[in-house]
C-alpha cells in the first residue's frame, strides 16, 4: 500500500501527514484514556481504529452489558463508560482516524515513527502507543478456500454503499440482525435477494424476522434455510455460489454479489511483523514503563503481556498512566516535569 | 457423600482425546475447563456467549439444557456449525455430565 502512496506519481493524492506527540493504535478504553493522561502532560494524541466508532471491545462486543469493576462505579454500562471517556478526553482535542486499519510502521533517522493506514493516511510521531486489545476487529471470513479471489469482486463483508447492488443478483448469509436488516433493505434495491440461513428459524428483532418471512411469502425474496454456502465460483468476478443443504444435497445459484455477514472477530494482523518481542499474540513489555523492545513504542491494555498480567480495563488505565510519563521524556528530553494532582492543577485543555 | 468430581473427555483439534477430572462444585463451565487444560480454546468473551471461540460438538448422548437465544444467535454467526454444536461456555459442569464426550470445533481464520 505505502509503496503506491509514496510513488511520486501519486503525490497529488497524498494526504497531508498528520503530526502529533503520541500516535495511539486502538480506540478501546485504554487508547482513549491515554489521551487524558497524555493531555495532563501537554502531549497531543492522534488515535486510529479500524472500527467506525470508538470503544473497542466495549462498543463492538458488549455495549449494553454492565461492568462492575471500574473503581467508583458500582455498575456502568460498557457503552456509557465509552461515552464518559470521550467526554473526559474532549478538552485535549485528540485527532481521530476511524474506519482505517494501521498497516505499516517505519522509523525515520530522527527516531520518529510513521504509521500508514489501509487508506493511506500517514501519522508521524515520536511515540507510538499500541492499545490494540485483542487485535484489529475484522469481518469473519467463511472457510472457503478460494474466497479471497472474489473479495471486492462480488464478495463484501461490510455493506458500505447499498446502491452498488442496484439491479444485481445478491445473496446474503449469516446471523443476527444485520443479515436480516440488509435483506429487507436490499429487497427494494437489488434485482433479486436470496437469503441463506443455517437453521429453519431466525434470531433477531421479531419485527425484522416477520418482515423477512413476509417478503419470502410474497415471492419478493428467496429464503433458503437449513443450508450453508460452501463454494464460490466465477471467471473474473463472482458468478455463482454453491449451497449445501443440511440434508446433504448441494446446488449452485447465480450470485453477482455475496455478503457473508457473520460479525467481526479480532486479529492481531500487521503489528506482529514490526519486530516487537511477542508472546503468542501479545506484546512483551517492561513493567517499569510498559515500553516494548523498540524505544518509543509502548504496548498497553489487553495487547501486552508481562508476569501477572490481567486483561482488565482498570489495569490498562494504570499501564498507560505510567507509560505516558516515560513517553514525555522521549518527546521532551530536556524538560523536567513536576508531578501534580488533577485536584491541584485542574484539567487544562488545548 | 455427594460426588464432586466427574470425568469428561475432550477431543482437541488434533484429534487427541483428553480424559479430564473436573470438579462440579466450582461453577466451572466447559470453556474454562478447556482453557485451564490448555486445549487451545480462547474464550475471548470470557464466557458470555459473545464470541463462539469455544464452539464444540457434543459427541456423547448426554441430554444438555436447550441453548439460550444468545447462544443460538452466536452459533448463527459462526462457521463449522453442526446439529450437535454448542458453546462450551454455556455448559456448566454438573454431576449429570459425568462421561461427557466433546470435540473442539475447528477455528475460523
Ligand atoms: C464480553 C466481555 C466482557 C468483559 N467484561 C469486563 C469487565 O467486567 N471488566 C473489565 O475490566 N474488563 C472486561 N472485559 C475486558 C475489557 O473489555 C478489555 O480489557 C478492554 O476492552 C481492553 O481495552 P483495550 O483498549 O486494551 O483494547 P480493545 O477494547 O480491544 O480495543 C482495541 C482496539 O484496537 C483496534 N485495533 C487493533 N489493531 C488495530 C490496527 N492494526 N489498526 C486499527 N485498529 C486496530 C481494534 O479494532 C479495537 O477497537 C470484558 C471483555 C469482554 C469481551
Amino acid at each position: 500500500m505505502s509503496i503506491i502512496i509514496n510513488h511520486p506519481f501519486y503525490a497529488h493524492l497524498q494526504p497531508i501527514m498528520i503530526e502529533t506527540d503520541i500516535l495511539i493504535i486502538g480506540a478501546g478504553p485504554v487508547g482513549l484514556f491515554t489521551v487524558f493522561e497524555a493531555g495532563l502532560l501537554k502531549l497531543k494524541c492522534h488515535i486510529i481504529d479500524v472500527l467506525p466508532e470508538p470503544g473497542g471491545q466495549l462498543t463492538e462486543v458488549y455495549p449494553k452489558k454492565p461492568i462492575y469493576d471500574i473503581p467508583g462505579f458500582p455498575s456502568v454500562l460498557a457503552g456509557d463508560l465509552v461515552h464518559n471517556l470521550m467526554k473526559q478526553i474532549e478538552p485535549f482535542k485528540p485527532g481521530f482516524t476511524l474506519g482505517e486499519k494501521v498497516e505499516q510502521l517505519e522509523q525515520l533517522s530522527d527516531c520518529k515513527f510513521i504509521i500508514t493506514t489501509s487508506k493511506g493516511t500517514q501519522v508521524k510521531a515520536p511515540c507510538v502507543f499500541i492499545a490494540a486489545g485483542l487485535g484489529c476487529f475484522e469481518p469473519k471470513r467463511p472457510p472457503i478456500s478460494n474466497i479471497r479471489d472474489f473479495e471486492d469482486k462480488g464478495i463484501d463483508y461490510v455493506i458500505r454503499e447499498p446502491e452498488k447492488y442496484r439491479n444485481k443478483t445478491v445473496v446474503i448469509s449469516g446471523g443476527g440482525d444485520s443479515a436480516l436488516d440488509w435483506t429487507i433493505f436490499l429487497a427494494d434495491v437489488a434485482k433479486k435477494v436470496t437469503m441463506v440461513h443455517r437453521r429453519d428459524s431466525f434470531r433477531g428483532h421479531l419485527d425484522s424476522v416477520e418482515k423477512v418471512m413476509d417478503l419470502a411469502k410474497r415471492g419478493v425474496i428467496d429464503v433458503i434455510t437449513e443450508a450453508e454456502i460452501v463454494g464460490v465460483a466465477g471467471s473474473d468476478a463472482l458468478e455463482t455460489v454453491t449451497i449445501k443443504k443440511n440434508s446433504g444435497e448441494s446446488f449452485d445459484i447465480v450470485a453477482e454479489n455475496w455478503m457473508p455477514l457473520y460479525g467481526l472477530s479480532p486479529m492481531l494482523g500487521p503489528i506482529a511483523e514490526w519486530g516487537l518481542n511477542l508472546d503468542k499474540k501479545s506484546i512483551l513489555v517492561d513493567t517499569r514503563d510498559y515500553s516494548t523492545n523498540i524505544k518509543g513504542i509502548y504496548a498497553i491494555g489487553d495487547i501486552n503481556e508481562y508476569e501477572g498480567k490481567l486483561k482488565l480495563i482498570l489495569c490498562g488505565f494504570h499501564e498507560t498512566t505510567i507509560a505516558v510519563q516515560s513517553a514525555f521524556a522521549i518527546c521532551y528530553p530536556d524538560k523536567k516535569r513536576q508531578f501534580k494532582y488533577t485536584t491541584v492543577a485542574g484539567v487544562e485543555g488545548f | 457423600m455427594e460426588q464432586i468430581d466427574i470425568t469428561i473427555t475432550v477431543i482437541d483439534r488434533e484429534g487427541v482425546a483428553h480424559e479430564l477430572t473436573v470438579p462440579t462444585d466450582m461453577g466451572m463451565n466447559l470453556m474454562e475447563v478447556c482453557n485451564g487444560n490448555e486445549l487451545g480454546v480462547e474464550g475471548t468473551c470470557g464466557g458470555m456467549a459473545l464470541c463462539a471461540s469455544c464452539q464444540c460438538y457434543v459427541e456423547s448422548n448426554h441430554k444438555l439444557h436447550e441453548p439460550s437465544d444468545d447462544e443460538l444467535n452466536m452459533l448463527d454467526q459462526t462457521f463449522f456449525v453442526q446439529d450437535n454444536s454448542r458453546l462450551g461456555c454455556q455448559i456448566k459442569m454438573t454431576n449429570d455430565l459425568d462421561g461427557l464426550v466433546v470435540r473442539i470445533a475447528p477455528k475460523g481464520e
